[in-house]
């Protein structure tokens, strides 16, 4: 990757991670861990793979995105800000009453929100009914959907990736943030999901394993994702829960709680150093 | 009523659907797997390349319905009562009632009168699990002219809508000329002064044979068709409890949540007056001929008369 690129995705990702941890700071509450792991995902979507229009959120034209994994809403609160679709301030009123930054995704009130997502394994199904939409009307968009490892155990993603997998979905590439750990601990302890990669190839899955967290191999899988054809890409994106606040990271106990005051300032600081050296 | 041509409602939907496909280049249809049931393959046979059969997999079918909406078309997502609002109600609730995604749920099937295949495939809960979702617009039609103009209104409507339709073959009360179909009001369908009966779905031409019967009996009682339980026809139900004073519901649902339930609720609140509900009395179906189960349910012309004669003497 260029590494202009590769410089000014990395910022866009850190303001993610900031963003994130400014929102769920302020609301006291929400899901710090799996933000922070779909980070770099997510900014690569937002600022370099997605066809979109910040100023215009419901071209019908655009790319279409589904957070699956609704829970990190923080995360695509940051990127839509950050990337113009509304103020990155509002991000502080996360979760708060009046707020259109509801908990989980709501797409009848932030303009960038394809679809409102936060009961796992659903956003997947409603992905796959863009993608068919897609190829009913002759349209080139494409449709991006992100799952966690752990919603991946709802049986509702297998009947989605049965429907993508037969209806020869190319235009849908899903990405798994394979961070290892969910609510109740390891992945792999509380009721594996793996082997993922041959379970989605089982569905009639192109897949791809990657290092979520390593922008070269970012950008070559959506690359080659976008080369298949007569069927759908899954990425599966090998990821650290919580990366890049020290504290945070591997730790299945931030999934779902929010940093004190003091943990705030240690999480800022550092990623504002790291937001510092990339800009320097 | 023996020489009242008889239609179930499952085969209007069917109908319906491909009569409207030239019209409405937008409009899809979605099964899971029981196309041949609930009639889709009458519009998969006329539209194959509008027509998903997204397997035995309802929750997944509503996701995908919720996504084609979103781009711009008119999703039909067919299922049995029981697959549709049962097993799928959360994908329902959250992936089109909150998003208020512009997805038809043609729930065929439903009620007591499936008959044989018994109580886990007779849906007597559809219209309470439907009613408790926010916007929500639940059409139950009483016969092929009423349910062929449901559809047409479905598809003309923005938002979701909960389309009920019936197995056994259903008498067909209205005239095709000067029958007009407004989405949430009711029909009078007789006038009278003593008592009203309110009925929905099949149970209309139970309640209408009722109204007759009575008539001979010198009891003069209001029967009206509710297709639109949500929203509610408030106004017709009040003057109804006002001017009459004493309300029976009758729907082939569960006496919990539907029809009853709803018109109970602006009843109380408004001119509290009896209602008396029925349907099925909070038990599950069995197996049996559906007609048959339906007099056994006790929710006949007869089973009306009797129940409006003791409400009147008390």
């Amino acid at each position: 990757m260029d590494q202009a690129l590769k410089k000014e995705l990395s910022i866009a990702a850190c303001n993610v991670r900031i963003g994130a941890i400014e929102g769920v700071h302020c609301a006291k509450s929400g899901h710090p861990g799996g933000s922070l792991s779909a980070a770099d995902i997510i900014a690569y979507l937002y600022f370099k793979e997605m066809n979109i229009r910040p100023e215009e959120p419901k071209w019908e034209e655009r790319d279409r995105f589904v957070l699956s994994k609704g829970h990190i809403a923080p995360a695509l609160y940051a990127a839509l800000a950050n990337r113009g679709y509304f103020p990155v301030e509002e991000l502080k009123t996360l979760r708060k009453i009046g707020s259109r930054l509801q908990g989980h995704p709501d797409m009848k009130h932030i303009p960038g929100v394809d679809m409102s997502t936060g009961s796992l394994g659903q956003g997947i199904s409603a992905a796959c009914g863009m993608a068919k939409a897609g190829k009913l009307m002759g349209k080139n968009y494409r449709v991006y959907a992100v799952l966690g490892d752990g919603e991946i155990q709802e049986g509702q993603v297998w009947e989605a990736a049965m429907f993508a997998g037969h209806n020869k979905l190319d235009n849908l590439c899903v990405v798994v943030d394979n961070n290892g750990l969910q609510i109740d601990g390891d992945v792999a302890d509380v009721c594996s999901p793996y082997p993922i990669d041959e379970k989605f190839q089982a569905f009639g899955f192109h897949v791809i394993n990657i290092d979520g967290h390593n922008f070269d191999e970012i950008e070559a899988a959506f690359a080659e994702a976008r080369t298949i054809k007569g069927k759908p890409t899954a990425i599966i994106a090998k990821t650290v829960k919580g990366k890049g606040i020290s504290f945070m990271e591997n730790k299945a106990s931030w999934h779902g709680t929010a940093p004190n005051d003091e943990q705030y300032e240690i999480a800022m600081s550092e990623l504002k150093a790291v937001l510092a050296g990339l800009e320097a | 009523m023996a020489d009242t041509v008889k239609i179930a409602t499952r085969e209007s939907y069917g109908k319906a659907l491909a009569e409207l496909a030239p019209q409405y280049p937008n409009l899809v249809v979605l099964d899971a797997d029981l196309a041949g049931a609930t009639k889709t393959a009458t519009f998969q046979k006329a539209c194959p390349e509008r027509f998903i059969d997204c397997g035995i997999a309802e929750g997944n079918m509503m996701g995908i319905a919720a996504g084609l909406s979103t781009c711009g078309m008119i999703p039909f997502a067919s299922s049995f009562a029981m697959f549709a609002a049962g097993r799928a109600f959360e994908q329902i609730r959250n992936s089109i009632g909150y998003p208020r995604n512009n997805v038809k749920i043609g729930a065929t099937h439903a009620g007591i009168s499936v008959g044989e295949d018994g109580a886990t495939h007779q849906c007597c809960e559809d219209i309470a699990l439907m009613r408790t979702i926010p916007g929500m617009v639940i059409i139950n039609p009483c016969d092929d002219i009423e349910a062929r103009a449901a559809v047409k209104a479905a598809v003309e409507y923005v938002g979701p809508v909960y389309l009920r339709f019936g197995r056994m073959a259903a008498p067909v009360l209205n005239n095709p000329e000067n029958y007009h179909f407004e989405l949430g009001k009711g029909i009078t369908l007789k006038d009278g002064n003593d008592i009203t009966i309110v009925a929905t779905g099949l149970m209309v031409a139970e309640a209408v044979e009722a109204g007759q019967l009575l008539e001979q009996k010198g009891i003069s009682a209001r029967v009206i068709n509710i297709h639109t339980i949500k929203p509610l026809d408030e106004e017709l139900i009040i003057n109804a409890a006002k001017e009459t004073g004493k309300i029976i519901t009758i729907e082939e649902h569960s006496v919990i949540g539907g029809l009853g339930s709803a018109v109970a609720d602006v009843v109380c609140a408004s001119c509290p007056v009896p209602v008396i509900k029925m349907g099925v009395q909070d038990v599950f179906g069995y197996s049996g001929p559906g007609g048959d189960l339906i007099t056994k349910f006790g929710l006949r012309a007869a089973n009306i008369v009797e129940t409006a004669e003791k409400a009147l003497s008390k």
